[in-house]
């Protein structure tokens, strides 16, 4: 009996590992956002939204190649990280950080309506069933797996990028000191831009692999949006290797919580963790900021 | 190579700059004191393109800069350290160095960037290793590593912000000595903002002063030291100013 046990209690924390894998690929865009423009997208999870739906179109309407239809997503999405910049944020860099919120909450808004208009609200999938591996009496989720994949690489991707350009190097400058990068012959409009650029093709990537697991719907969003931003904050708003421990964290709760009762208890006692740290260390994990 | 004309800053009601002309030379190091609050710094974020100044014009290389951006002014050839060091304690030495290298000036290689952050770091005496953290610095390696970061964006006018403050008699010197290097060796002209008058004067070629927003005083640094308007102001603020000019006289 205990060693059947051990099975569903190793199957959990696996899939608690492959969730968190997704779930820090979810972070990170906001974080990245948040860490060197020090401005919170809210409406993040919509950008991922309106990046589901342009799979859904591509590929089960135009019936284009899957990889083709990511790509075009992901700059699509990335192209929207840079408008939502240049059109809503720029203006408003000097402003209260409230004027803030408040405008990209208006553009969350603003999405949401948008894709109801414009797609309706019935739920829509793109109709890929990948198979369920078996390995040694445990199931794991093909999808999953491969989101989980997909999701390092392109944080390796991105770590690498960072590390071992100039533009990363700026990126991760402008982040600790933004007053004085011009001194460095730094154009910060041009970093900013970059940097919405890469949050938006971070939640374009995010879309084509929650797409394989998710219907599409105008309030998808509401579903990520939420634990998005408490992985973020558990981590440390802005702290990327923070908001990477979190996610894993938050998915090992939702996951092994879920084994012992029904799968939404996982999310109760996530959010009841989250709620205990915040009073434990309300900066986050590896805040710099209290 | 820097000719300003009427320069004026006005923050709402409180002038901190007031018309104010002065040239610089190809090659020269200019000293620029006076007490706090004169609008030293106003003139060098001026300068830089911090901030625009209200009136006035500042000519560099037959180009107007103000209202230019600040990072086109530095591609454009002036570099800027300041009083307190800012280095990105997150990045290491090195990346400092060649991040300032890349970005200051147009069009840089990755290979042209590693150069002169190289011959920069070598020139204020850093290490040249890759992965030197910036914490293990202090007062003096810092101030070493600010002008290092403004020395890799290869500029022609070089604006050095109080650079010794927090520094010992012997890391000024070593200082003072490195400013003469900087014009000898790389042929760039220095504007030098410094409260330590004795080491300024042993160094710079000309000295302007500054007091309430306005030039009171220009001249070599002998001319400077017996002019009474300008010992009234530092008599009036500053006593230990007094004394290094006593000193630098002596």
């Amino acid at each position: 009996m205990s060693a059947i046990f051990d099975i569903y209690l190793l199957e959990a924390l696996i899939n608690g590992v492959l969730l968190g894998g997704v779930l820090a690929l979810l972070a990170l865009g906001l974080n990245l956002i948040f860490g060197v423009i020090d401005v919170v997208w809210i409406c993040y999870a919509e950008l991922i939204m309106m990046g589901m739906y342009s799979m859904y179109y591509l590929y089960s309407v135009y019936h284009l190649p899957f990889v083709v239809v990511a790509i075009i997503s992901m700059a699509g999405v990335g192209v929207l990280g840079v408008l939502l910049h240049v059109i809503v944020i720029q203006p408003l860099l000097g402003a209260a950080p409230i004027n803030q919120l408040l405008a990209t909450g208006g553009v969350l808004a603003l999405l949401q309506s948008t894709a109801t208009i414009t797609f309706g609200i019935d739920f829509k999938n793109l109709g890929i069933r990948l198979p369920v591996i078996e390995i040694a009496d445990m199931f794991v989720s093909y999808t999953r797996l491969l989101a989980f994949g997909v999701a390092l690489l392109g944080m390796v991707v991105l770590y690498l990028f960072l590390s071992r350009t100039y533009t990363g190097t700026a990126i991760r400058a402008i982040a600790q000191d933004r007053q004085i990068m011009p001194l460095m012959g730094v154009d910060t409009k041009r970093i900013y831009i970059i940097t919405s650029a890469i949050g938006g093709v971070l939640a374009g990537l995010a879309a084509c692999l929650l797409v394989l697991q998710y219907d599409v719907h105008p309030f998808i969003g509401l579903t990520f949006g939420p634990i998005t931003f408490m992985i973020c904050v558990l981590g440390g708003l802005g702290s990327m290797v923070g908001g990477f421990i979190a996610a894993f964290v938050f998915a090992e709760i939702i996951s092994v919580g879920g084994l012992y009762l029904e799968l939404e208890w996982g999310y109760v006692f996530a959010f009841v963790f989250f709620i205990v740290m915040m009073f434990v260390r309300p900066q986050g994990l590896m805040g710099r900021r209290s | 190579m820097l000719e300003v004309n009427g320069l004026i800053k006005r923050f709402g009601g409180f002038t901190s700059v007031n018309n104010v002309s002065f040239k610089v030379d190809q090659g020269e190091i200019l000293g620029l004191i006076g007490p706090n609050g004169s609008g030293k710094s106003t003139i060098f974020n001026m300068l830089s393109g911090f901030f625009p100044p209200t009136a006035g014009s500042i000519r560099f290389q037959g180009r107007e800069l103000a209202g230019m951006a600040p990072y086109a002014i530095i591609q454009g050839g002036i570099g800027r350290t300041f009083q307190i060091p800012r280095p990105f304690r997150r990045l290491t030495i090195f990346e400092n160095v060649a991040l300032a290298g890349y970005y200051g000036q147009e069009g840089r290689t990755r290979a042209k960037a590693f150069e002169s952050a190289e011959k920069a770091l070598t020139l204020v005496g850093l290490p040249l290793d890759r992965h030197a953290p910036v914490d293990g610095l202090g007062a003096a390696g810092l101030k070493k590593l600010e002008l290092a970061k403004a020395l890799a964006t290869e500029p022609k006018l070089l604006l050095a912000d109080e650079s010794l403050g927090g520094l010992d008699e012997h890391e000024m010197d070593q200082a003072a000595d490195m400013l003469n290097r900087i014009r000898a060796e790389l042929g760039i002209t220095i504007i030098w903002v410094e409260h330590i008058m004795g080491v300024l004067m042993r160094v710079v070629d000309r000295v302007m002063v500054l007091d309430h927003g306005e030039k009171i005083s220009e001249g070599l640094p002998s001319e400077i030291t017996n002019d009474p308007r300008v010992v009234e102001v530092y008599l009036g603020s500053d006593a230990v100013a007094v004394q290094a000019m006593a000193a630098a006289r002596g």
